[in-house]
């Protein structure tokens, strides 16, 4: 099943090779934890995924740390130090792991930044409140491609 | 594959006496009913020397201003029975390890109370005043003021007998990765405790000194409070204050400190 969708996700993105089409969360085609296509069509951003390691919904720092990254204060200890990320894996493993981290490390503490759906609970934003709607994922698209484009910047 | 599991890093070896006289255990062996960790400690064993000081002498403990607070309240006749605290209690000392073993099942309604709940019932029931809310200042004034009688005790709740449901209800919760974040109690405060998320460095989250002066805040904070604060900051619904699925957090929460110190009002940042 899982080729399946890998083989529909790949065809659309050749169908549509200019006006890509974004890929919604619910649709996003894990194999082996990796993903594959682009989910914009659009090339990332490194100099946008390197702020949104720190800001915004990202804040991948709360967790990890990153040499790159040392002119900001308080790196995490919780998951492994980022540094030679780029050299460990692929384009399309760095994107499986910032869409949906629990398709490659089952269990794993880290947040799914590309996903909408099963959560317990889910509130609005940080407000303790009751989500209203459909939810957003925590990173848009772009800002997943953005960010890989970052990560495969970080290289020993 | 190449994951490095983060080094589990321990807490500080800093020694807790309090008003130079009073030992307080910080460290303990986890009671039985833990599964994943060995050693339990309080969370002061994880706050910065700076942070720590103001927990050493009760004079420099901002927290004792509330209490004092309470202690008059103690004292004050309020409501239309014309009753006080102590007309009924007398010294406040008669409450000497009840914040020991609190939370418990009531006999005769079957219900898990807190001390928020034995304070209002007093309120309202018996000196017909108004209930507080739950973390103002007043009630958790005097929570402190009654938990500071049994500061030093081992906490000691019992889990067993009519407890068990709630204390299967609390442990579900603490397991139950909440919000859009997906975080569990545990993830934070079981496997990540020593380490640093973002600046804050992880304690156990144990509750043995709530309720707990913040200095960030300035004010005394309930247990709910800070449930509440860490299950909201998983992007979730969080539940609210005085709520039965709390109660039931606490005594599971608490329940995890079995063998640490009493510390009520403990410091933290
Ligand atoms: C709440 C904690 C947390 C947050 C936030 C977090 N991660 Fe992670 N991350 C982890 C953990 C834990 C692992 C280790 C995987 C496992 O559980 O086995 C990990 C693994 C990774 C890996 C694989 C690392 C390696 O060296 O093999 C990458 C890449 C990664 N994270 C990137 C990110 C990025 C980018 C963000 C933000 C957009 C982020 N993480 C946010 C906890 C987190
Ligand atoms: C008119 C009498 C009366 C007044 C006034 C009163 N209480 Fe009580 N209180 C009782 C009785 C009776 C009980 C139940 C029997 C018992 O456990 O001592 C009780 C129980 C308690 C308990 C639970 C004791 C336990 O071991 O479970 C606490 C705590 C308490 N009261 C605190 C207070 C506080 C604080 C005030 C003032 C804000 C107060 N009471 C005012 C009569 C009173
Ligand atoms: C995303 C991480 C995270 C999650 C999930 C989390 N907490 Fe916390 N918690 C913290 C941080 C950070 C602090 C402040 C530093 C410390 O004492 O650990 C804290 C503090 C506490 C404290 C105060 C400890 C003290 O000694 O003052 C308690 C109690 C607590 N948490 C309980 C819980 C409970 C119960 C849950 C689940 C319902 C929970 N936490 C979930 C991060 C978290």
């Amino acid at each position: 099943m899982k080729k399946l969708l890998t083989v529909a996700a790949t065809a659309t993105l050749v169908a549509l090779p200019i006006s890509a089409e974004t890929v919604a969360p619910t649709n996003v085609a894990f194999s082996d934890g990796a993903v594959s296509g682009s989910l914009t069509g659009v090339a990332g951003n490194p100099a946008e995924g390197r702020v949104l390691m720190n800001k915004g919904s990202g804040n991948c720092i709360a967790c990890h740390a990153v040499s790159d990254l040392n002119d900001l204060p308080f790196h995490g200890e919780i998951g492994p130090n980022l540094d030679g990320v780029g050299d460990r894996w692929s384009e399309a493993e760095l994107r499986g792991i910032i869409a949906n981290a629990k398709e490659m490390f089952p269990e794993t503490m880290m947040p799914s930044f590309y996903r909408t759906t099963g959560y317990v609970r889910p509130g609005n934003a940080f407000t303790g409140k009751a989500a209203q709607g459909e939810l957003e994922p925590l990173l848009t698209a772009q800002q997943v491609e953005d960010v890989v484009a970052y990560l495969l910047t970080l290289k020993e | 594959c190449l994951l490095v599991t983060p080094a589990l890093a321990e807490p500080d070896e800093d020694q807790l006496v309090i008003n130079g006289d009073l030992e307080m255990i910080t460290e303990a062996d986890a009671p039985d009913h833990l599964e994943y960790i060995s050693t339990i400690y309080s969370g002061w064993r994880f706050r910065t020397d700076d942070t720590q000081a103001f927990q050493m002498d009760d004079f420099d403990n901002p927290a004792m201003l509330t209490v004092d607070k309470a202690a008059d309240a103690y004292s004050t006749v309020e409501g239309d029975a014309g009753e006080s605290c102590a007309s009924c209690h007398g010294d406040v000392e008669s409450f000497a390890g009840l914040g020991a073993t609190m939370p418990k099942v009531d006999e005769e309604t079957g219900k898990l109370v807190v001390m928020e709940d034995l304070i209002n019932e007093c309120r309202t029931e018996r000196m017909q005043a108004d209930a507080w809310t739950w973390s103002g200042q007043d009630m958790q004034g005097m929570v402190a003021h009654i938990g500071l009688q049994s500061r030093g005790m081992p906490v000691n709740v019992a889990i067993d007998g009519p407890a068990e449901p709630f204390w299967q209800q609390g442990k579900d919760m603490y397991y139950t990765r909440f919000g859009q974040l997906e975080l569990s109690c545990a993830n934070c405060h079981e496997d990540n405790y020593g380490n640093m998320i973002r600046a804050d460095h992880l304690s156990q989250g144990q509750t043995n000194g709530f309720p707990v002066y913040r200095l960030k805040q300035a004010k005394l904070i309930s247990r709910h409070n800070r449930f509440r604060g860490c299950i909201r900051d998983t992007r979730a619904e969080t539940f609210a204050e005085g709520s039965d699925e709390f109660r039931a957090l606490e005594l599971y929460v608490q329940s995890r400190g079995n063998g640490l110190s009493v510390e009520t009002p403990a410091v933290r940042q």
